[in-house]
C-alpha cells in the first residue's frame, strides 16, 4: 500500500553531480545486492526457473510416458530402487510415476499458468488504471468503484465463483486468475500515476501536442512502473498459490495438466496412511517457489520505495 | 454521523442490488437449467410445458423480477441432491463455519498482536528478526498444504488430534457449539490453527508496521519527554493508534477467513458452507450456489459497513472527509 506514493527513482535522492557517475539501474542492483536474504531468494528463483525450462532434460523419467511407468513401483518411499536400476529419490506415487519428474513438470505447469497470468493481468490492470488517472472524471469514478467492489471480496472466492460458472481447463484458470488480478494493478498504478500526471513533463508533453497513448505509455507509464513492478512479483506468487489452491480443490486444472496442487490433491489420499512423500515433497517445491518470489518481491519494495529511504 | 450511517446503508443497499444482478447473470450463464431437469426423451410438449413452468420463458428482465421476488421471501429453490430449501441447507450449515471463523480470528488477535508490537519495538533484536522471518513463512506457506502437514504431524505421527470431522456439539446459553465440549476443542483446534496462521502472519506485520511509525511521531516523543512510563507510553498512546488499522484490517479479514474456509473445511471434513459450495460445484447443485453466494454476499456487505461504522468512530476524520465531499 505504502508503495503507491512512489516518485521517480532516478530522481530521488541522487544528488545532481552523482547523477552521470552512476546509472540508476546499477544503483538499484547494488541496493538489491545489499540483502543476503534477497540474493537467496533471487538465485532460488532462478534456479527453480532452469529446473521448469529444462525439465524434459532434467527429469529421471518422463511422467507422461507411460512405457517408462510401471505399476509395480507405485507408492514407494524416497531413496528406494526401481528393479531397473533407476533410483526414485523422492518415491513415487499411486500410479508408480518418480516423484522428482513429476515436480520438475509440475513446476513448469504451475509456473506457465502464474506468469502467463500476472503477464496478462498487469498488461490490462496498468492501461486501465493509467487510463483512468489520466482522463479522470466519470470513467475514473466507475472504473475505481469496480475495483473496489472486486477487492472487497477475496481473491478465492471470486476464482471459485468464475470456475463454477466457466468449468475447468488451463484457459479458463488463466481467464479466473487474470479477472482476480487485474484489480491489484488498476489501483497501484492509478494511485502512481496520479502523482505523476501533475508534473511539468507531462505537461510539457502535452503542449507538444503529442497524442493521448503516446503520453501515457511512454511518458507515464515508465515513471509508473516501480509500484506496478512491486505487486507484479507479490502477485504472481500469490497467483501460482492460487491456481494450486483450485486445482486442490478440482475445479482449477484438468488432470490432463498435473500442476504442483494436482499432485499435493493426489497425495492427499494417501497421506493417513503414512505416505507422506506423495504431498509433502510437490507442496515443498511449491512452498520454495512462493517464498524465493516473495524474498525478491520484498527486497524490490524496499529498494523502489523511496519513503523507507532515510 | 447518523448522516454517515444512513449514506453507508444506502451504497450497501445498492450493493446488494448490483450483486443480484451479477448473481442472476452468472447462474444464466451457466446454461439451462432445463437440460438438467428434464429427460432426454422428453416430447416437445413436455419440454414446452417445463419451461413455462419454470417461467423460463420470459423476457430476461421478467426473469429476473421474479428472481428477485422469490429471493424477498427466502426461497430460492431446492437443492437438486439433498432435496431441502437451499436457503435453509447453507444457513443449517453456517454455524460450523462461523464458528471455525471465530476461533481463528480469536487465535490471530491474540498471538499476532503481542508478536506484532514485541518486533516493532524491538525491530533489529534477534526475536524481532525471528518474528519476522515467521510471518514471511507465514504468508508463503500454501494454506492447503500447511493443513496437510498439519494432519500429517498431528494426526499420522503423533496421533495427538483427529485428522478431520466437527466432534460433538454441547450447548452453553442455549448455543449449540463444538466451542462448549472438551472433544469438540479437539477437532477444532487443527483446523482453526490452520485457518489462522496466514492471518497471524498479516496482524503482526501491520502491528509492527503501526508501532515503528507511531514510534516516531511527535505526540510520542511528547508523551516521553512528559516523563510518563514506558509501559503507559506504548499500551496507551501508541497502541490507541495502532488500532485503526488492525480493526479495519481484522474486521475485513473476517470475510476472507470465512471465503478461505473453503480450503479449511475440505481438507479436515468440517461440514461448514464451504465444504457444501465445494460439494455442490461438483454435482452443478445449482439452488445451492446461488443460496452460498448470496448469504456470502450478504455478509460481506454488513461486514464492510460495520467496519466502516467502527472506523468512524474511532477515527473523526474519516467521517469529517466523508461528510464534506
Amino acid at each position: 500500500m505504502s508503495t503507491s506514493h512512489s516518485e521517480p527513482v532516478a530522481s530521488v535522492e541522487v544528488a545532481p553531480s552523482a547523477r552521470k557517475a552512476i546509472a540508476p539501474w546499477r544503483r538499484l542492483l547494488s541496493a538489491f545486492l545489499e540483502s543476503k536474504l534477497a540474493v537467496v531468494g533471487l538465485v532460488g528463483l532462478v534456479l527453480i526457473l532452469l529446473v521448469a525450462i529444462f525439465a524434459p532434460w532434467l527429469s529421471p523419467q518422463d511422467p507422461f510416458d507411460l512405457t517408462q511407468i510401471d505399476i509395480m513401483d507405485s507408492k514407494l518411499p524416497p531413496g528406494s530402487e526401481s528393479y531397473t536400476g533407476m533410483v526414485y529419490w523422492l518415491g513415487t506415487d499411486g500410479q508408480g510415476r518418480d516423484m522428482l519428474s513429476g515436480i520438475f513438470y509440475g513446476l513448469r505447469i504451475s509456473l506457465t499458468v502464474g506468469i502467463l497470468s500476472g503477464f496478462f493481468a498487469l498488461i490490462i490492470g496498468t492501461s486501465v488504471g493509467l487510463s483512468a488517472a489520466y482522463f479522470g472524471g466519470r470513467i475514473e469514478t466507475l472504473i475505481m468503484r469496480i475495483v473496489d467492489l472486486q477487492l472487497s471480496f477475496p481473491a478465492i472466492l471470486v476464482a471459485l465463483i468464475l470456475l463454477a460458472i466457466l468449468g475447468r481447463g488451463v484457459d479458463k484458470v488463466i481467464l479466473a486468475l487474470v479477472i482476480v488480478q487485474w484489480a491489484y494493478y488498476a489501483r497501484t498504478s492509478r494511485s502512481a500515476a496520479l502523482v505523476e500526471r501533475r508534473k511539468e513533463y507531462i505537461e510539457a508533453a502535452r503542449s507538444l501536442a503529442l497524442s493521448t497513448p503516446r503520453i501515457i505509455f511512454r511518458h507515464l507509464l515508465p515513471n509508473c512502473l516501480p509500484p506496478v513492478i512491486v505487486i507484479g512479483t507479490v502477485q504472481v506468487a500469490n497467483a501460482i498459490a492460487l491456481e494450486a489452491t483450485l486445482s486442490f480443490l478440482g475445479i482449477g486444472l484438468p488432470v490432463t495438466e498435473p500442476s504442483l496442487g494436482l499432485l499435493i490433491s493426489n497425495g492427499f489420499n494417501y497421506l493417513l496412511s503414512g505416505r507422506y512423500w506423495i504431498s509433502f515433497f510437490p507442496g515443498l517445491a511449491l512452498l520454495l517457489t512462493i517464498v524465493a518470489i516473495n524474498l525478491v518481491g520484498d527486497q524490490l519494495r524496499d529498494i523502489l520505495n523511496p519513503r523507507l529511504q532515510r | 454521523m447518523s448522516v454517515f450511517i444512513l449514506r453507508r446503508l444506502m451504497q450497501s443497499l445498492v450493493l446488494l442490488c448490483v450483486m443480484t444482478v451479477i448473481v442472476f447473470a452468472g447462474i444464466y450463464a451457466i446454461g439451462n437449467p432445463i437440460d438438467i431437469l428434464i429427460s432426454a426423451d422428453a416430447s416437445q410438449e413436455e419440454y414446452d410445458r417445463a419451461v413455462r413452468a419454470l417461467g423460463l420463458d420470459l423476457p430476461l428482465w421478467e426473469q429476473y423480477f421474479v428472481f428477485l421476488g422469490n429471493l424477498a421471501q427466502g426461497d430460492l429453490g431446492k437443492s437438486f441432491v439433498f432435496n431441502e430449501p437451499a436457503l435453509q441447507l447453507v444457513l443449517s450449515r453456517l454455524p460450523a463455519t462461523l464458528e471455525l471463523a471465530f476461533a481463528a480470528m480469536l487465535i490471530s488477535i491474540t498471538v499476532g498482536i503481542p508478536l506484532g508490537m514485541w518486533a516493532g519495538l524491538r525491530p533489529d533484536g534477534i526475536a524481532g528478526r525471528s518474528i519476522m522471518a515467521g510471518s514471511i513463512l507465514g504468508f508463503s506457506l500454501p494454506n492447503f498444504w500447511q493443513g496437510l502437514m498439519l494432519i500429517m504431524i498431528f494426526a499420522v505421527f503423533l496421533q495427538w488430534l483427529p485428522a478431520g470431522g466437527r466432534g460433538p456439539t454441547a450447548s452453553f446459553l442455549g448455543m449449540e457449539s463444538t466451542l462448549f465440549s472438551a472433544e469438540g476443542w479437539s477437532h477444532l483446534i487443527l483446523p482453526a490453527l490452520n485457518l489462522a496462521l496466514f492471518k497471524t502472519s498479516l496482524v503482526i506485520r501491520l502491528t509492527r508496521a503501526g508501532v515503528r511509525e507511531t514510534l516516531l511521531l511527535d505526540y510520542v516523543k511528547f508523551a516521553r519527554a512528559k516523563g510518563l512510563s514506558t509501559g503507559r507510553v506504548i499500551f496507551v498512546h501508541v497502541f490507541k493508534n495502532i488500532l485503526i488499522p488492525l480493526v479495519t484490517v481484522i474486521g475485513l479479514e473476517l470475510g476472507s477467513v470465512i471465503a478461505f474456509a473453503v480450503v479449511t473445511e475440505t481438507i479436515f471434513a468440517w461440514p461448514g458452507i464451504g465444504k457444501l459450495i465445494i460439494d455442490s460445484i461438483f454435482v452443478l447443485d445449482r439452488p445451492v450456489i446461488v443460496a452460498y453466494l448470496i448469504v456470502i454476499v450478504l455478509m460481506f456487505i454488513v461486514i464492510n459497513l460495520v467496519v466502516d461504522i467502527l472506523y468512524s468512530v474511532l477515527d473523526p476524520r474519516v467521517r469529517l472527509a466523508d461528510m464534506k465531499s
